[in-house]
């Protein structure tokens, strides 16, 4: 499965994940009106990894809760695999993973990541599409911690189990806002690997923002860049580097001459 | 990996330390009873040595008399009371704890009834008992009512508050989730709310009593407070220091009970872990 999958995105299955057109989002605020995404618009190939980059305030995390329903739209068009996002939010097409791992204190680190699979079955969601708990803690490197409760996992375990969770009901599009943020570079620079590695095996499309320009070229095949106050596309250029990526090419020129390009689509944007 | 080293020495410690926990829990309470036994014994040397009658203060020992020779009416009069109580705790919380899962999910019932909630509350008990009494007749009824309105105020604001702390983010994936307002109320938010509850339930466990002794006060011949007015007319310090005692170690079993339970339910919050 992982080498179809890698195959198919080298090749480029052809379809669109993701896409979104003119997009405008406003809040009204205190202040009046205030215009948090200006008409953004981009696509997003199924199986593919896409980063998103920007200074803080350019409605990153907007764009990304647009996606899944969470922020209403203003103007212009989302569809995940053609669908609206609460079609898809329905489906179960996308799931969401927070810098907050949002456990349940009280939920053992199998039970949560059971969570989706007990809720929402209201709207006839097909829940046969779903992995076993147990394998997603093992795919995550949690293999014998399923009865260990939030408290007694440190950040990036906690972290693991959410993202454990995101996968188990096989979703096609995985949407993580600044999912490692909060923790540690070391435990960052494990997570990132292992995020590649699962995403190779799973096959799933991501969507992931960051605040890091190193990690945006280490994750992402494709990188967008915006700018702030409103948010618009500064930047999407593609990230050619040899797969599957590991964590010593961040020391070779190549990398370094990716992330410096970003950083120079960083500061036009500012 | 961290963290499982740690829970795992963690656990190790605590199995191992077990007698040793005892012993500390010993040197802990210690101060605490010897200082009690001090003052039991000074009460006991100052009211003999100074000869002070019976009817202004009696001693420890006198009070210790009371329970072994008038103990059947200390016996008759606890179980009225501790039914009153334990009946009003269930019925104030219960109310309490509906009418906040009401207010969180209607916006317009928590505008319109919070504030005459707040009201309630503020007018003393002392006050709305005997209004019960004319209204409910002399029976266990104004009693219960008494101890159920005692409770019910610091429920429901820790209920409300409870059922709100969860998280926007967890709200959030629980959108994502398309999970409904039912699913949201049984998975999140009252397990989250339980800490709070607890906290109002401790509270409440001691109100409790004292609501359905002020109920006695006004209108019963049985129950403890019924025992307390009729000890104070009749001159019978003894009695009505052994009735005190009576109700406050009344007071005392239903806060610990609430610990217990509260620890075995909250297990899984840090620092509960038994």
């Amino acid at each position: 499965m992982n080498d179809a999958t890698v195959a198919e995105v080298a090749s480029g299955s052809g379809i669109t994940a993701i896409s979104v057109d003119r997009l405008v989002v406003r809040f009204d605020g205190i202040g009046g009106t205030v215009t948090a995404l200006h008409k953004v618009g981009f696509e997003v190939p199924q199986g593919g990894f896409v980063t998103m980059l920007g200074p803080s305030g350019c409605g990153k995390s907007t764009l990304l809760r647009a996606i899944a329903d969470l922020v209403p739209v203003s103007d212009g068009e989302i569809h995940v695999f053609s669908r609206t996002p609460e079609e898809s939010r329905r489906a179960r097409d996308f799931a969401f993973v927070f810098q907050d791992s949002t456990l349940l204190p009280w939920r053992s680190a199998l039970d949560n990541v059971r969570l989706p699979l007990e809720v929402g079955r209201r709207g006839g969601v097909e829940l046969e599409r779903h992995a076993e708990p147990e394998e997603l803690l093992a795919l995550v490197g949690l293999e014998g911690r399923e009865s260990a409760l939030p408290h007694e996992l440190s950040g990036g375990m906690k972290q693991r189990v959410s993202i454990a969770r995101a996968l188990v009901q096989k979703p096609r599009v995985l949407l993580m806002d600044e999912p490692f943020g909060a923790l540690d570079e070391i435990t960052r620079d494990k997570l990132n690997e292992e995020l590649l590695r699962i995403w190779r095996e799973t096959g799933t499309t991501i969507m992931f923002v960051t605040h890091s320009v190193p990690e945006a070229a280490f994750l992402g095949q494709k990188c967008l860049v915006l700018s702030a106050q409103p948010g618009r596309v500064r930047g999407y250029p593609d990230i050619d580097l040899p797969e599957p990526r590991q964590l010593g090419i961040r020391d070779t020129l190549e990398f370094v001459q990716i992330t410096s390009h970003l950083r120079s689509l960083l500061e036009v944007a500012e | 990996m961290k963290a499982g080293q740690l829970a795992g020495r963690g656990a190790a410690a605590g199995t191992a330390a077990d007698p040793g926990r005892r012993a500390g829990n010993w040197r802990h309470r210690a101060p605490a009873i010897v200082a009690a036994v001090c003052l039991l014994l000074s009460w006991q040397i100052i009211v003999d040595g100074f000869g002070i009658p019976t009817y202004i203060a009696p001693s420890p020992v006198e009070v210790l008399q009371v329970f072994a020779k008038e103990g059947e009416i200390l016996w008759i009069n606890f179980w009225p009371t501790l039914m009153e109580a334990a009946a009003g705790f269930a019925l104030g919380n219960s109310i309490a704890v509906l009418l906040a899962v009401w207010f969180v999910h209607s916006q317009l019932a928590e505008r319109a009834f919070y504030p005459i909630a707040v009201f309630v509350n503020t007018i003393p008990i002392i006050a709305i008992a005997p209004i019960l009494v004319l209204m409910l007749g002399n029976g266990y009824a104004p009693k219960i009512v008494i101890a159920a309105l005692i409770c019910f105020f610091p429920t429901l604001v820790n209920m409300v508050r409870g059922l709100k702390s969860v998280s926007p983010q967890m709200l959030e994936l629980m959108r994502v989730l398309s999970a409904s307002d039912a699913e949201v109320l049984w998975k999140i938010r009252l397990q989250s709310s339980l800490p709070f509850l607890f906290a109002a339930l401790k509270i409440a466990s001691t109100t409790c009593v004292i609501g359905a002794i002020v109920g006695e006060w006004i209108g019963s011949n049985y129950g403890l407070g019924s025992l307390i007015i009729e000890a104070t007319y009749n001159f019978r310090a003894p009695l009505l220091y052994a009735t005190v005692i009576l109700g406050a170690g009344m007071a005392v079993a239903a806060f610990t009970a609430t610990t217990i339970i509260e620890r075995r339910v909250l297990k899984w919050k840090p620092g509960n872990v038994i």
